[in-house]
């Protein structure tokens, strides 16, 4: 259960064939007090690098692309009641969406944890 | 997929409150202030008014049941509220407004007053062309000195500000290249731009391609190059730009442009830098908004009413929208609708004569002589900004500068003191910030224009105000003065992540009182 | 100059501290031979000079001052109370933008509160924004918004529905291909929109009162629009018809655009007006334009900031809900001081005058031969036909020194069937002066 990044700061965790997707705390330190998530109904099917969800703070949005393709199973209600929670725990308890993956294989092309930090320190 | 940087919208916590304790909560000439609808009584009104005449009505069962909930204020009342809120704002008048990219110049009052002369200020936008002749003359006035210091063959005179004159703009281009029966769905934009014309963009069903630019702060004339395409419509590009820079390869990017088949969409936002100077139909542009609340002095309102003319070049101008004036044989009249070219109507009647009357007044006021000392001297006194701030504050770019001089804050590195502290710590020295985090393309951008209007004596003051704070976050250990600024305003820092996280967007019956309390009490 | 701050003394001081050359140094970006062009036009000239200029301009126009006056068709004369004026020029409203730095934009903001209140208040919906730029743009708004809600692209246009505001909404759709269909005009006001609406439908767009006249109770039509998942988007062009009739939210709608110049608003020639927006809380996000929320400060003390920006073009950028920034703050003030004025029982009061005054002139004219009033049901205008073209009948009083209402072919060029109608408003500035002159004028040229 490795946690895997993007370029665009967004975080996935496979476990089984469902995968849970995020921001990373990276992202929500520079996005700042987050306001409002929008998160898609379950069933909707994305492609990888499509958006999946918006992310709202006072001054910045940013639209969030899913990490990997394949079927919503469930959006984090915690975060549509509790936007704050996305700043309190980006990687835990601050989660996205639930995406029941079509192609596993799709993660191995995205950073580890090293080379994301790696790729922190660039920016 | 962060495409925006954020930054803090909750007041820091370590600042000490300033409220003295009076027993009112006001402050001298500040006045607390209660909202109108927990003032107000029923059985008060602010208005006299005879009795309505008895008839029965005709309203087909349709008259309203119940109360609407307004409150009754006397006229007393009335004015003492609105008197006190205007004393809670910052304006013009009031001292130097350094807003970069919305050219908060004096306002004349000549202006107001002939906006408000019977037969200009009260006629109906549609009585009979014969007993408005005077109107349409001067809307064809204006329209003919917008031509003139633009060096454009046309002008649409109806959007009603600065965005809805960029929808023209896209409006007109969409129509000329569906009228030579061709289909282009991408419009390039600098990264630079201001937000309304990817939206504008989007509003007409484009794609926005953001266009890098140079170390210098221009257009990469390169990847221009690389981006254009036959599916490219138009480029939208502001001149001067939002760094406050002209465009010295614009006439290259026209051709460039032209060659590709796409139109060339300059934002005027920034024209006040070269009115009087510079005619953009010298340098090959397609279509221009002018914001008259900008460059031509019609007051910005607290935020509008705006005016947004655009002039057209000729292979636009046949797409013009309605209604527009046409000078005939037996006088002035309006073209509304009928067998042209034109891509339709943007809003109702006739355009923001309010406005037009205010621009024009300006314009006959400065004459072609006085315009081009506007320019000169608004470019003057931005490039004074720069060079007396250069040794204290960072530029982001190399001067010349046009009608504004953008910072970054590279000079607050390692205080501690961010772009927005920098800001608020200037509204308690009496100014009101420079436009802050625009333009996007570098970091902390603080965007100064200080307008022809100010007398070297009062940038002067301005500058060493700047100098002072500068030098005080230079110090290392202010960085809690500079956070809890500002301290004597009406209000200091504001929550807007309060704000936005649990709207409240009216007042509510029921919400009535304990209003200031009302946080503590969480 | 008398605008302009700087000394010839100033300019050389600044240009040595700069390092410039001269003026013109500092424009060496501009391309050769485009600097300084030869401009055909005067020089500047003083106060009395400009004045005079505009005066003779002014007096070549009739104004609504000097003669019976009964035009409306979307635009009307009421009288401001005087303070209005005098509030809005005061130089802390006049002369300060876009509350971009709250602290020092308390004053902006708070009546930016007070003004979302009034407009959610009258036209009895949830919530309201900060303004659009008039009633017309509001309405092309409201669909792109419908569209964003329901995920469909068909607008449903009534019949009614004032032609400045349909070709508006046509135009904005045009530019991505998106259908709208116009219903038939609808002189008798008897359409039934409901037979319009599809399973691609995501608004009907009607105005209460109609452009005719008409007051029609829509609650019918919003629980077509309902049960085929389409929003019902109200149009009101004379916003003083609240004070006395059921509101568009009382009826169903989901959305409620409006025409505000009529509160505190003078006639300008058609601008600058001030358009209203409001609708249901649930779809605050997918409102356009600004939006001012309460919060507090650091010292716990209520204040107001702008909020839910991220909607908003500075922001969202190509996503934004709208390209609109600039609205019309200063209009937006005056409505919310002369409805301050009115209160509940003025503007009552107000609203009861115009129909009263309305359904008198109404009574007289329909006892003229050859002239039938078209509305049952109306507020303050109404639709008339006559015998004769309506646009000649208009012209002949204006040579008898009355401007006696809008011809209904100037808004609809090209259908004769509207040829002989004409559009007569009639407010609290109508005398029974005015109307006994605009009957004998009519009985003359008829």
């Amino acid at each position: 259960m490795t946690t895997r990044y993007t370029k665009d700061h967004e975080w996935i965790r496979l476990e089984g064939d469902v995968a849970t997707i995020g921001i990373s705390d990276y992202a929500q330190s520079q996005l700042g007090d987050v306001v409002f998530v929008d998160l898609p109904a379950p069933g909707k099917k994305v492609n990888a690098g499509a958006e999946v969800a918006v992310v709202e703070s006072v001054k910045a949005a940013s639209e969030v692309y899913a990490p990997a393709g394949g079927e919503v199973v469930e959006g984090n209600q915690a975060i549509v009641d509790d936007p704050a929670l996305v700043n309190r725990a980006a990687q835990t308890d601050g989660w996205f969406v639930k995406l029941k993956l079509s192609n596993k294989a799709e993660l191995d092309a995205l950073m580890d944890q090293a080379a994301y930090d790696a790729y922190l320190k660039t920016l | 997929m962060l495409n925006r940087q954020g930054r803090p919208t909750t007041p820091h916590a370590a600042a000490n409150s300033a409220v003295t304790g009076t027993i009112t909560g006001n402050r001298g000439l500040q006045m607390e202030e209660a909202l109108i609808f927990e003032i107000g009584e029923e059985g008060r009104t602010g208005v006299d008014l005879p009795d309505a005449p008895k008839v029965k009505d005709r309203l087909g069962g349709l008259k309203r049941q119940g109360k609407i909930g307004l409150p009754g204020l006397s006229e007393p009342q009335v004015v003492r509220h609105f008197v006190r809120l205007s004393q809670k704002n910052y304006s013009i008048d009031a001292g130097l407004y350094p807003l970069g990219s919305c050219t908060m110049k004096h306002n004349p009052r000549l202006n107001e007053k002939m906006a408000r002369l019977p037969g200009l200020g009260d006629i109906h936008p549609l009585q009979p062309a014969s007993t408005v002749q005077g109107a349409l003359e001067l809307i064809d006035q204006l329209a003919g000195w917008l031509k003139t210091l633009t060096g454009m063959p046309a002008v649409a005179m109806s959007p009603a500000a600065g965005a809805h004159g960029e929808l023209c703009g896209l409006m007109a281009i969409r129509a000329a290249l569906k009228a030579r029966g061709d289909v282009r769905k991408r419009i390039l934009a600098p990264e630079s731009a201001h937000g309304t014309n990817p939206a504008t963009a989007a509003l007409c069903g484009y794609t926005v391609d953001p266009i890098p630019a140079t170390a210098e702060g221009r257009v990469d004339l390169d990847a221009l190059q690389a981006k254009l395409g036959p599916d490219v419509a138009a480029i939208m590009l502001t001149n001067p730009n939002t760094c406050g820079l002209f465009e010295r390869d614009i006439k290259k990017v026209a051709e460039m442009v032209h060659a590709a088949g796409a139109f060339f969409y300059c934002d005027g936002a920034n024209f006040n830098a070269i009115v009087g100077k510079v005619r953009p139909g010298d340098l090959g542009i397609d279509a221009m908004h002018i914001n008259l609340h900008k460059t031509f002095s019609t007051p910005h309102g607290g935020g509008g009413p705006g005016s947004g003319p655009v002039v057209l070049s000729d292979a636009l101008k046949d797409f013009v929208p309605v209604p527009y004036v046409v000078h005939g044989s037996d006088g002035y009249r309006l073209v509304e609708s009928g067998d042209t070219k034109s891509f339709g109507r943007m809003k109702a009647f006739n355009g923001q004569m309010g406005m037009f009357i205010r621009a024009l007044a300006y314009m006959m006021s400065h004459g072609a002589d006085g315009l081009k000392r506007v320019a000169e001297d608004s470019v003057l006194s931005a490039n004074y900004v720069m060079a007396s701030l250069k040794d204290v504050m960072s530029p982001s770019f190399e001067g010349p500068c046009m009608h504004e001089a953008l910072f970054d804050d590279r000079f607050l590195k390692d205080t501690g003191v961010t772009t927005l502290d920098f800001a608020k710590a200037m509204i308690d020295e009496g100014y009101h910030p420079m436009t802050v985090y625009f333009p996007l393309v570098v970091h902390g951008a603080m965007l100064i224009e200080p307008t022809e209007s100010e007398s070297k004596d009062s940038v002067d003051a301005f500058v060493s105000t700047l100098r002072g704070l500068a030098e005080k976050a230079k110090q290392g250990d202010q960085v809690e003065w500079f956070q809890g600024a500002p301290r004597l305003t009406p209000r200091r820092r504001l929550d807007e992540t309060r704000a936005a996280r649990s709207p409240v967007l009216r007042w509510k019956p029921g919400s009535n009182g304990a209003p200031i309390d009302k946080a503590a009490a969480e | 100059m008398r605008y302009l701050g700087l000394t010839e003394a100033d300019r050389g001081e600044m240009l040595n501290t700069i390092g410039a050359g001269g003026i013109d140094a500092l424009f060496k970006d501009v391309p050769t031979g485009a600097l300084n062009p030869q401009l055909d036009l005067p020089p500047h000239q003083g106060e009395l000079e400009v004045e005079r200029a505009f005066a003779a301009m002014a007096k070549k126009n009739v104004s609504p001052m000097e003669v019976p006056f009964f035009l409306g068709a979307g635009a009307y004369r009421h009288h401001i109370p005087a303070a209005v004026d005098h509030l809005i020029q005061r130089s802390e409203f006049l002369t300060s933008y876009t509350p971009y730095q709250p602290e020092i934009s308390q004053g902006t903001l708070q009546y930016l509160f007070e003004f979302q209140t009034q407009v959610s208040m009258i036209t009895g919906m949830e919530v309201a924004n900060a303004s659009m730029y008039d009633g017309a743009t509001s309405a092309a708004e409201a669909v792109l918004m419908a569209q964003r809600i329901t995920k469909r692209s068909k607008a449903v246009l009534s019949g009614g529905l004032h032609p400045h505001y349909r070709d508006t909404v046509a135009t904005l759709m045009d530019q991505t291909d998106q259908p709208h269909v116009a219903a038939p005009v609808d002189l008798a006001g008897n359409e039934d929109l409901a037979t319009f609406i599809d399973e691609q439908t995501a608004c009907v767009v009607v105005q209460n009162p109609n452009v005719f006249g008409h007051l029609r109770d829509l609650s019918g039509l919003a629980r077509a629009c309902q049960a085929k998942g389409a929003l019902l988007i109200v149009a009101v062009t004379e916003i003083t018809s609240l004070g006395l009739v059921t509101p568009p939210g009382a009826m169903g709608a989901d959305i409620v655009v409006a025409e505000g110049q009529s509160i505190g608003v003078p006639l300008s020639f058609g601008g600058p007006y001030v358009g209203l927006f409001a609708t249901r809380e649930k779809y605050v996000r997918q409102m356009p334009g600004r939006l001012c929320g309460e919060t507090v400060d650091q010292d716990g003390r209520r204040g107001f900031v702008l909020t839910l920006s991220a909607r908003e073009q500075h922001i969202r950028r190509e996503k934004a809900t709208s390209n609109i920034c600039t609205n019309s703050g200063l209009c937006a003030l005056a409505f919310t001081i002369h409805m301050s004025l009115l209160g509940e029982a003025g503007l009552t009061r107000l609203a009861e005058i115009n129909h009263g005054k309305a359904v008198q002139l109404a009574e007289k004219l329909s006892q003229m031969k050859g002239v039938a009033i078209v509305p049952q049901a109306f507020y303050n205008e109404f639709a008339i036909t006559l015998p004769k073209p309506a646009a000649e009948v208009v012209e002949k009083l204006v040579e008898k020194k009355i401007l006696g209402g809008v011809p209904a072919s100037r808004l609809f060029p090209g259908d004769k069937s509207l040829a002989n109608v004409l559009l007569i408003a009639v407010t609290e500035t109508n005398t029974e002066g005015d109307m006994d002159k605009l009957a004998a004028a009519l009985k003359e040229v008829l």
